[in-house]
């Protein structure tokens, strides 16, 4: 593989694990609060792109107001998600909230199966989204740019959210203590809302990157881009937004350095992932940047 | 002693039952019939992992394709092989061997009961929500595996032309005795320190149970039973692929166990022939219909939004299922006739 190739691979890479990221801070952010694995996060990511093809293809619609509807949209419905499938679960054993986590995630996709039909819809991408740069012989499409750099923008307004802002600390408390944080004054339920709402928002949007990247939009198309982003919030060490973050682009990187380097093993790709966590979980299951977790947490 | 007479007569009523079936009932009806007994099959080895022991296990799909490989490649003879391996030829061993059915049953059982010990470790060292997604994960791997492993499994083409081997007698001998394995575990003193494990695990190993130990059997045992169950799925519906065995099986299953009451064997027995039934009720609103002179069209897919609607709806609200933790017994029913001839005799 020459230099070039390398270059290319390498912003490949990192626009897959910005993706990754992306989704990935959802994931961590509800874990940390709630200790719960939200199954349906990556069906959001569906959401979004489905709420997109409607906007900028079938109403055609310009797709700033497209984009914008669908990101919102997204976001509430992941707070719909919290008021619905887990809330009235708080208390219950954990086996019900995940039973209920995986209802609402198949709810989801048939929902989606029954109003939009199976078939794969191409996404019309913006032109905005589009085309190839040239930099010294090498090309690069623009989406590929577009995403990291976006991602570096959103990521940036929560991070600045959570570590600067009054809701931010109280979520962040949240996450150390639930129950003494509810003693102190805090609206538990309006902040655990709106930390649904951040991730639902990052998700709405990674939803719309992904589908311009893969332009087709499935009902299932959030299931895979979702494990693989738990997967990387678990290699970052879950709960920790910066670890998400790190765990999102190492895992992009890892797999499309895997399959440049190793053609053959390209049909592997999706089980990589997969053998990453068992082995995360098995040498050291608080992920890179994690805190050490009690056995209970576990 | 009185128990297990009426034990053997309730078997001799299902044989009964069953000998009537094969005699009269159509070919949709015992298609129908052998669905429900593998979907007890396995909901009964589903609920021992998952209701008895109360760990979240998301991956019986890569059990049951397992078991449906082995079982299917163990039965094809070797000039049918041949036939369908022409891109990639199989394996050295496997292509000359063949089995009778029961034997490639049990094979597929061994099979995936291997897999289960190994597989075993890793998932063990964790619990909650993180076992529940490295089985997720399994059954992504496998499904990556049959799809890849060319010269083992016929990659995305899958196995076609198996004999119809699955019949009433196998599919409910199976499912009976997959019912008798699990009760006599779950009664005896093995069962009940599985439950004091899902009641509190820290409490029960100051006890002394060793729950690495118990969860492994518990695992491995529902591991024999997915991969018998999934050779007999193979030899009913003679086709398979790996696209056949996604998540969406485990799911079936899960709501299979969580309406049945997790943790009642009894309830998932009940909760597999009623949802074999009603998924064959449901196809009504997949298909076009007339009502009141206004054409309807059918909807693909709803079944699916009923059957998530009702796992979700049943968690929320009715957590406990159909039977919660209560099990069928005869003494229960002497009860319960006992009651019934008082209420005669009072009017």
């Amino acid at each position: 593989m020459d230099l070039t190739t390398l270059f290319q691979q390498l912003i490949n890479g990192l626009s897959l694990g910005s993706l990754y990221a992306l989704i990935a801070i959802g994931y961590t952010m509800v874990y940390g609060i709630l200790r719960l694995i939200n199954f349906a996060h990556g069906d959001l990511l569906m959401v979004g792109a489905y709420v997109g093809v409607m906007g900028v293809g079938m109403f055609a619609w310009p797709w700033p107001a497209a984009f914008g509807l669908a990101v919102v949209l997204t976001g509430l419905m992941g707070v719909l998600l919290e008021r619905g499938a887990y809330r009235p679960l708080r208390q219950a054993p954990r086996i019900s909230l995940l039973i209920s986590a995986i209802a609402a995630s198949f709810l989801l996709e048939n929902l989606a199966l029954v109003i939009f039909g199976g078939r794969p819809k191409p996404f019309p991408a913006p032109p905005v989204f589009t085309g190839v740069f040239s930099l010294g012989g090498v090309f690069i499409p623009r989406l590929s740019l577009l995403i990291p750099a976006l991602t570096a923008l959103f990521l940036s307004l929560l991070f600045l959210m959570v570590y600067r802002t009054r809701a931010g600390r109280a979520m962040r408390a949240i996450a150390y203590d639930l129950e003494t944080v509810s003693l102190m004054g805090v609206n538990i339920n309006r902040i655990i809302a709106l930390t649904f709402l951040l991730g639902s928002l990052l998700a709405g949007a990674g939803g719309l990157l992904w589908a311009m990247k893969y332009p087709q939009v499935n009902p299932f198309m959030g299931i895979l881009p979702g494990l693989k982003a738990f997967i990387a919030a678990v290699l970052g060490g879950i709960g920790n937004l910066a670890g998400a973050v790190l765990g999102g682009l190492l895992l992009g990187l890892l797999e499309i350095m895997i399959v440049s380097l190793f053609p053959d093993w390209a049909g592997y790709r999706d089980a990589l992932a997969f053998g990453l966590l068992i082995i995360i979980l098995l040498a050291r299951p608080t992920g890179l940047l994690g805190e050490a977790l009690g056995e209970e947490k576990l | 002693m009185k128990k297990a007479w009426l034990n053997l007569a309730a078997l001799a009523a299902l044989a009964l039952i069953l000998g009537a079936a094969g005699q009269w009932a159509n070919e949709y009806q015992v298609r129908l019939l052998n669905n429900m007994a593998i979907y007890i099959t396995l909901a009964v080895g589903y609920n021992l992992i998952n209701g008895v022991c109360g760990q979240l296990h998301l991956g019986p799909n890569a059990f049951i394709t397992l078991g449906a490989y082995t079982a299917a490649l163990l039965t094809l003879t070797p000039p049918e092989k041949a036939q369908l391996f022409f891109l990639t030829p199989l394996q050295w061993p496997l292509s000359e061997i063949s089995l009778p059915f029961p034997l490639a049953l049990l094979a597929g059982g061994v099979v995936a009961a291997c897999f289960g010990v190994i597989t075993g470790f890793p998932v063990f060292r964790v619990r909650g929500d993180y076992l529940a997604i490295i089985t997720l994960g399994f059954g992504e791997v496998v499904r990556v595996l049959a799809n890849n492993l060319q010269g083992l499994t016929n990659g995305p083409m899958g196995l076609k032309g198996l004999y119809p081997y699955t019949n009433l007698w196998w599919s409910w001998g199976v499912a009976a005795a997959a019912v008798v394995l699990v009760i006599s575990l779950v009664n005896s003193s093995y069962g009940r320190a599985m439950r004091a494990i899902r009641e509190d695990e820290t409490a029960a190993r100051a006890m002394g149970i060793d729950s690495f130990r118990l969860l492994m059997l518990a695992y491995v045992l529902s591991a024999f039973i997915f991969g018998v169950g999934g050779g007999l799925l193979a030899h009913l519906i003679t086709t398979i692929s790996p696209s056949l065995f996604t998540f969406f099986l485990t799911f079936n299953l899960l709501i299979i166990i969580v309406v049945g009451g997790l943790g009642s064997t009894t309830g998932a027995v009940m909760a597999a022939a009623v949802f074999t039934m009603a998924g064959e009720w449901l196809r009504v609103v997949e298909e076009p219909a007339v009502i009141g002179g206004i054409n309807i069209p059918g909807v693909p897919g709803l079944r699916m939004v009923i059957f998530s609607l009702a796992l979700l709806l049943a968690i929320l609200f009715f957590r406990r299922g159909l039977l919660g933790r209560r099990e069928f017994s005869w003494d229960a029913c002497g009860r319960f006739l006992a009651r019934l001839r008082n209420l005669k005799l009072e009017t």
